[in-house]
């Protein structure tokens, strides 16, 4: 019989789970429930707070590791904690959320308890066995793999689950005793763009796209890059959209062209950048070709604004493309937006 | 050299990213569809991990930079004719197969044997460094698993900086949820980072690199070993294109008002 672990740890807060986590409490749930296996939460987290309560609903044993040396995401102090309460709860299957903080450690502590760890997890699916959905090739080739060997790790991408939301109820938890290496690495904290320049937000319900031909040469024959860089962050602050470039864009910033100086590489979607989970997808002056798609994998509802009738989004990539001059739609869209405040 | 380091770099080589993919699967698993023949390039976050390697190196007077690939022989020379312009290294091949199918853990048991093995390499002033996701398996484990293997107990993964101090110590920037960079500072060597994109362009091709280079890399090549990677209880129960194909609308002869205003009622609505 399987038996399955949850690894959870806090959010920034240092007490409470992470949204992240409380996915893979559901991914637990359902799956313990289908395969009739005991489940066991684990916990990372600086001190525990209402967060047994918070999973009594589950059933599940609960165990944590707490304390300031877990405060911050740490390779030597997190791949100890997740070492320990795996070697605790004795599990064949273990599901993690595919957080930064946990997809630096997975694999490590897989190796060190002679495991496996796929990661990328989209689905959960089998009675007899457990069989996960991934995709290869960035997104462009779908698998369902499964695996006979134990202990299998299974990191969940962020948003394929609910977030666990139980009543809060009295738990118990029985916290784990680690032994910590020798540290050598000091996290001092994090580095993000000042108050109010944040273009990447994972919460938004709209992604905007900015492709390479918003700094090409217009129709009157000039770059109007400052314009450009004027009517994006004019959108993104009337309409909370979180924003995604293409890689020729941000690549134009080492070649010595007019660039969108909000733009970094963190910014970039596709191939060689990030496939975010966002309701709504908008592209404005990208053309649309594979390597670009692929990060609009998660995408549901796709537009594009393109000048170029053949662009690949036009290709059965997006659900409605706009002919148009990108300049102009964005400069009425935002005047709607503003006007509608 | 008191400050000189060894780097390793670890870089696979993938599809061209033009290319299209078409999943097939043979006796011995699933592949792609002509894969032998579909032009190939170095994997491009590894790529980023190689030019950072090489800038890093040339900060530190007596360090020394081997590239570590796993790949058909003949894939490998064809992509290094190009990677070998950019930037000085000295290629360690491993004739093994290529594509995203293989398990990453029978990956990673290869190529951290094969680095234990490297002569000259002081595991003291090792820095693995390699691409934090691959552009075929993209599971970011591989060199996670190479470092356990080694030993290495600081890591970092989706690198876009690193700083060197004084003391020998370094700053690492990790990229984090919600656009933002984690800051750590390591002690030092030995260390694992997992590069994404870093801050370098491609260096420009330079002839005098790569045919140094080449002078190593086609005796390299010659005696490459050969890995059989495990399967180690890993099975596919499908392979497959995604099926979805949009029926899209074109407008080319709305006006930009009319556009403007469909636009802020499409967002508007759940």
């Amino acid at each position: 019989m399987e038996k399955i672990l949850v690894l959870t740890h806090a959010d920034e807060s240092g007490s409470a789970l992470s949204k992240a986590s409380l996915e893979a409490v559901t991914a637990g749930v359902e799956l313990a429930a289908r395969l009739s296996a005991p489940l066991t939460i684990g916990i990372l987290a600086v001190d525990l707070g209402f967060i047994p309560a918070m999973l009594a609903e589950t059933g599940a044993q609960i165990l944590s590791v707490t304390g300031e040396a877990f405060a911050q995401a740490r390779y030597a102090t997190d791949a100890a904690a997740a070492e320990a309460l795996c070697r605790a709860a004795e599990a064949t299957i273990v599901l993690a959320p595919g957080t930064s903080r946990f997809t630096r450690v997975a694999a490590g502590v897989a190796y060190r308890l002679g495991g496996f760890v796929d990661t990328h997890i989209t689905a959960l699916s089998g009675t007899e066995s457990v069989e996960a959905n991934r995709w290869f090739y960035r997104q462009r080739i779908e698998a369902v793999i499964s695996r006979t060997a134990r202990p299998w790790f299974l990191l969940l991408d962020a948003g394929t689950h609910a977030a666990f939301d139980g009543e809060l109820s009295t738990a118990l938890s029985e916290g784990i005793t680690v032994e910590l290496p020798a540290l050598r690495t000091t996290v001092s904290g994090f580095r993000a763009p000042a108050q109010g320049a944040q273009t990447i937000r994972p919460d938004a319900k709209l992604l905007l796209v900015a492709g390479a031909g918003w700094t090409k040469k217009q129709p009157d024959g000039q770059l109007h890059a400052a314009e450009a860089g004027e009517l994006i962050l004019g959108f993104l602050h009337a309409s909370g959209a979180s924003l995604g470039s293409s890689k020729s864009l941000v690549d134009q910033g080492g070649e010595g062209n007019s660039v969108l100086p909000f733009l970094t590489h963190l910014n970039q979607i596709g191939q060689t950048g990030a496939t975010p989970r966002h309701a709504k997808g908008l592209s404005t002056c990208c053309h649309g070709e594979e390597p670009h798609v692929v990060g609009w994998r998660f995408i549901a509802d796709r537009r594009a604004i393109s000048l170029d009738p053949n662009c690949g989004w036009t290709r059965g990539k997006a659900d409605v493309v706009y002919v148009a001059d990108a300049f102009q739609v964005m400069a009425r869209v935002n005047a709607l937006l503003d006007a509608g405040k | 050299m008191a400050n000189a380091v060894h780097i390793v770099v670890c870089a696979g080589i993938v599809p061209d990213p033009l290319q299209t993919l078409e999943p097939v699967t043979g006796p011995a698993g699933p592949g792609l569809k002509n894969e032998m023949v579909l032009p190939a390039v170095l994997d491009p976050w590894a790529a980023s991990a190689l030019y950072e390697a090489a800038a890093l190196a040339a900060k530190k007077p007596g360090s020394k930079l081997w590239l570590v690939s796993l790949g058909p022989k003949a894939k490998l020379q064809q992509v290094m004719m190009t990677v070998a312009q950019k930037v000085a290294f000295e290629l360690v091949p491993i004739d093994g197969p290529i594509g995203g199918f293989p398990d990453a853990h029978a990956t990673a048991a290869v190529l951290a044997e094969t680095i234990a093995a490297l002569p000259g390499l002081d595991r003291d002033k090792l820095l693995l460094f390699g691409g934090w996701e691959s552009a075929t398996r993209g599971a970011g484990v591989t060199l996670q698993l190479v470092g356990e293997r080694l030993g290495i107990t600081d890591q970092f993964q989706g690198v876009d900086e690193i700083s060197l101090r004084e003391d020998g110590s370094f700053e690492v920037l990790e990229r984090v949820e919600g656009g933002k960079h984690q800051v750590s500072v390591c002690a030092g060597e030995p260390a694992v980072l997992g590069w994404a994109t870093g801050n370098l362009a491609e260096p420009r091709n330079n002839p005098q690199v790569g045919m140094a280079n080449m002078r190593t890399i086609m005796p390299a090549l010659a005696k490459a070993k050969v890995a059989k990677l495990e399967a180690n209880g890993l099975s596919y129960i499908s392979v497959s294109l995604p099926q979805q194909q949009r029926t899209t609308r074109v407008e080319k002869n709305m006006t930009p008002d009319e556009i403007a205003a469909e636009l802020v009622a499409w967002m508007g609505a759940e």
